[in-house]
């Protein structure tokens, strides 16, 4: 296999005498899709915090393209290219899907902000992602669905030439077709070399969408498995009881340690 | 990038990558249309101001026959120029969500400032009106640190320093006394006019350099491919700020002396290009910089903001920072209104109309939305009441009655707006 883009190697984090990560790894690959499984409070968004520089790690590695990196806060981890789509959508409603794309990142000229080059950008990023279902890119963010206010936050991540993005529940409170139409989105992503984590409790979308699936309980790695290798009752075994037959934890954490 | 790896041929970015994708309305009647439509999803913008003004205007007119003469009108102009003003350092705290009580009383501090260093200390105008707006700022940074650093609410923050800023006038004038503004300079600012050539050539330069921008934009974006306006939109924009600044300026030119056998008043007063100046840098800082977007982001999801990096606790302190500021500059062209400083000043009327004026012109009391010309079209509306009503020789308490009314209507109207927004979703 090739070497993965991202990884970390056991972390530990606790917040006072919560001990929410024990030594976790989790790596993600170029090209796939990794799908981050796990029950409330199994430690998800902990580990994507950690990863998107927002909390600190108490110990363990973080590794980008095989190097050994520091990591200090969100701006180191998005100029490694890194970019996290979070799921109550970062986006601004008064401000236009242009305005948004490039918020925190304007391009200027010498007289001001560069409209012209950051429309035709947002356009190219958003055509050669072939998101066909918004009417204007100078419509403001307000007025747009919730698959489409989706689309834009990835698109957002996509912009920036990012190499790994992690996507936290992308389709928690999407409809059908919406749902469709971000599960297609990822799938291009990977397409086109990206690394894509998906955070989700929709096991549906996971088998669907997922190349590698890493399943965490209580705060540690439980599995990391290819999607081919396992059901969806085990990945449900997995998230609920930390073991499916001969994957998981050895022992039960729950009563092991704390 | 990598190339799309879909089966259809990456469509070119000009020729729409979306379905449906309008990069203009087609003509001028699909904008109007679309006009209306925002308008009914609740995105009224200036409109509630344009036609209280022609309500007010028609009312004055047809109760007093001096309302409308052009002695009045540039005595409005003057008038509403510290109203202006002060909404326009409003307008940018209200972008945050936040409110600064405040304003008001931070100017008649600086004001005080100001004129104890012209009387006292011998500063040239300059000097002095650097050192007035230095504590205007000084005072937007004081709570604007308190309210990002400590997330003290700025209501509560602001309306202490409103108590607070009031002992500063009081300590240094003295209980019931006043101190003389009569500065040529800045005394000139309400007393004085333009030069009539000079008016007209400046208005002229203002006219020429706006369709010159407005047709560059419209040119450069639409060979782009990009979203742009019809031509025959940006036309009738064009000649609609012709008519009324070169209206204003051929009406302000005329002698309006009462008696114009005696005296010959005319010309722009000096308040005006000063608004004007004040407008046109504001404007810019909101709509072409990165600061100026920062400040519409923080307003509209702050959070967002943060998450895209950009320095939330920065652009809340600036936004304080710039409305005492602005604060500072209308105590100064109330005092030269006036043409004294009193330990009163700024601590009556001049922030319910400053924060009536924005509202009024459409700057949302909410957050997100507002413009600096919101706060010039909504000034002359509440300079209009105070205006027309002492025309009408009302005692004074209608005057606070209409101002509380029409305060509480373009709240109610903002209020009203909103929530057609968000189910409209435009």
């Amino acid at each position: 296999m090739d070497q993965p883009l991202l990884e970390l190697r056991g972390v530990n984090k606790s917040f006072g005498v919560v001990h929410v990560l024990h030594d976790v790894d989790f790596a993600v690959y170029p090209g796939q899709v990794t799908a981050l499984v796990g029950d409330n409070g199994a430690g998800k968004s902990t580990l994507v915090k950690i990863i998107a520089g927002i909390y600190g790690r108490d110990s363990g590695d973080y590794f980008f393209d095989g190097q050994q990196v520091d990591v200090h806060g969100p701006r180191d981890v998005a100029a490694l290219g890194v970019e996290v789509v979070y799921q109550d959508l970062a986006l601004c409603d008064n401000l236009d899907i242009v305005e948004n794309m490039f918020l925190g990142r304007e391009e200027t000229s010498r007289f001001g902000l560069d409209e012209v080059t950051m429309e035709t950008r947002a356009r190219e990023t958003l055509a050669s992602l072939s998101v066909r279902t918004v009417k204007s890119v100078r419509q403001s963010v307000a007025s747009l669905s919730g698959g489409q206010r989706q689309t834009v936050a990835i698109a957002k991540a996509v912009l920036w030439n990012s190499k790994v993005v992690l996507l936290d529940e992308p389709t928690a409170a999407l409809g059908v077709a919406q749902t469709r139409q971000v599960l297609d989105l990822v799938r291009r992503l990977a397409d086109r070399g990206l690394g894509v984590v998906l955070i989700s409790h929709n096991m549906g979308d996971v088998l669907e969408v997922a190349d590698r699936i890493t399943a965490l309980y209580l705060g540690r790695v439980a599995a990391d498995v290819s999607s081919k290798d396992v059901t969806h009752s085990q990945i449900v075994e997995l998230i609920t009881a930390g073991r499916s037959g001969d994957l998981g934890i050895a022992e039960n954490p729950a009563t092991a340690t704390v | 990038m990598t190339v799309d790896t879909q089966s259809t041929p990456a469509p070119t970015p000009a020729a729409g990558g979306f379905d449906n994708d309008n990069v203009q309305a087609a003509t001028v009647g699909d904008s109007a249309r679309d006009y209306l439509n925002r308008l009914r999803g609740g995105d009224m913008g200036s409109l509630p101001a344009i036609l209280g003004l022609i309500f007010l205007f028609v009312v004055f007119a047809s109760l007093n026959d001096r309302f409308l003469t052009t002695y009045n009108m540039a005595n409005l102009v003057v008038q509403a120029g510290s109203i202006i003003v002060l909404a326009m350092g409003i307008v940018f705290v209200l972008l945050l969500g936040e409110i600064d009580l405040s304003a008001g009383v931070a100017g008649g501090a600086s004001a005080t400032i100001i004129a104890l260093m012209l009387i006292d200390y011998d500063w040239t105008w300059w000097m002095a009106t650097l050192a007035g707006v230095a504590v205007g700022a000084l005072i937007g940074l004081a709570i604007g640190s308190l309210v990002s650093f400590l997330g003290i609410p700025s209501f509560v923050v602001t309306l202490a320093f409103f108590l607070a800023l009031q002992a500063i006038p009081l300590k240094l004038i003295g209980s019931g006394g006043s101190l003389r503004f009569n500065d040529p300079v800045l005394r000139g600012l309400s007393i004085k006019n333009v030069p009539i050539t000079a008016g007209w050539i400046a208005a002229v330069l203002i006219v020429a350099a706006f369709a010159a921008l407005s047709l560059w934009r419209f040119r450069s974006l639409s060979a782009k491919g990009l979203v742009h306006q019809p031509l025959g939109l940006v036309i009738i924009r064009i000649a609609v700020l012709a008519v009324i600044v070169l209206g204003l300026t051929a009406l302000l030119s005329a002698n309006r002396a009462p008696n114009p056998a005696l005296f010959n008043i005319s010309g722009i007063p000096w308040v005006a290009p000063v608004v004007i100046a004040l407008l046109l840098f504001w404007t810019f800082i909101l709509t072409k910089t990165r600061f100026g977007r920062h400040l519409y982001a923080v307003g509209g999801n702050a959070e967002a903001a943060r998450r895209a990096g950009i320095n939330v606790q920065r652009v809340r302190i600036m936004a304080f920072v710039i409305c005492s500021s602005m604060a500072a500059i209308s105590g100064l062209l109330a005092a030269s209104y006036t043409g004294k400083v009193s330990p009163g000043s700024g601590g009556g009327n001049e922030l319910l109309y400053a924060v009536g004026a924005a509202v009024i012109g459409g700057t949302s009391l909410f957050g997100g939305r507002g413009r600096a010309i919101d706060a010039v079209v909504g000034g002359l509306v509440i300079a209009t009441i105070p205006n027309g009503l002492g025309l009408l020789n009302q005692a004074s308490y209608i005057n606070f009655l209409v101002t509380g009314g029409v305060l509480l209507l373009a709240a109610s109207v903002d209020a009203i707006s909103r929530r057609r927004r968000s189910s409209a979703g435009v």
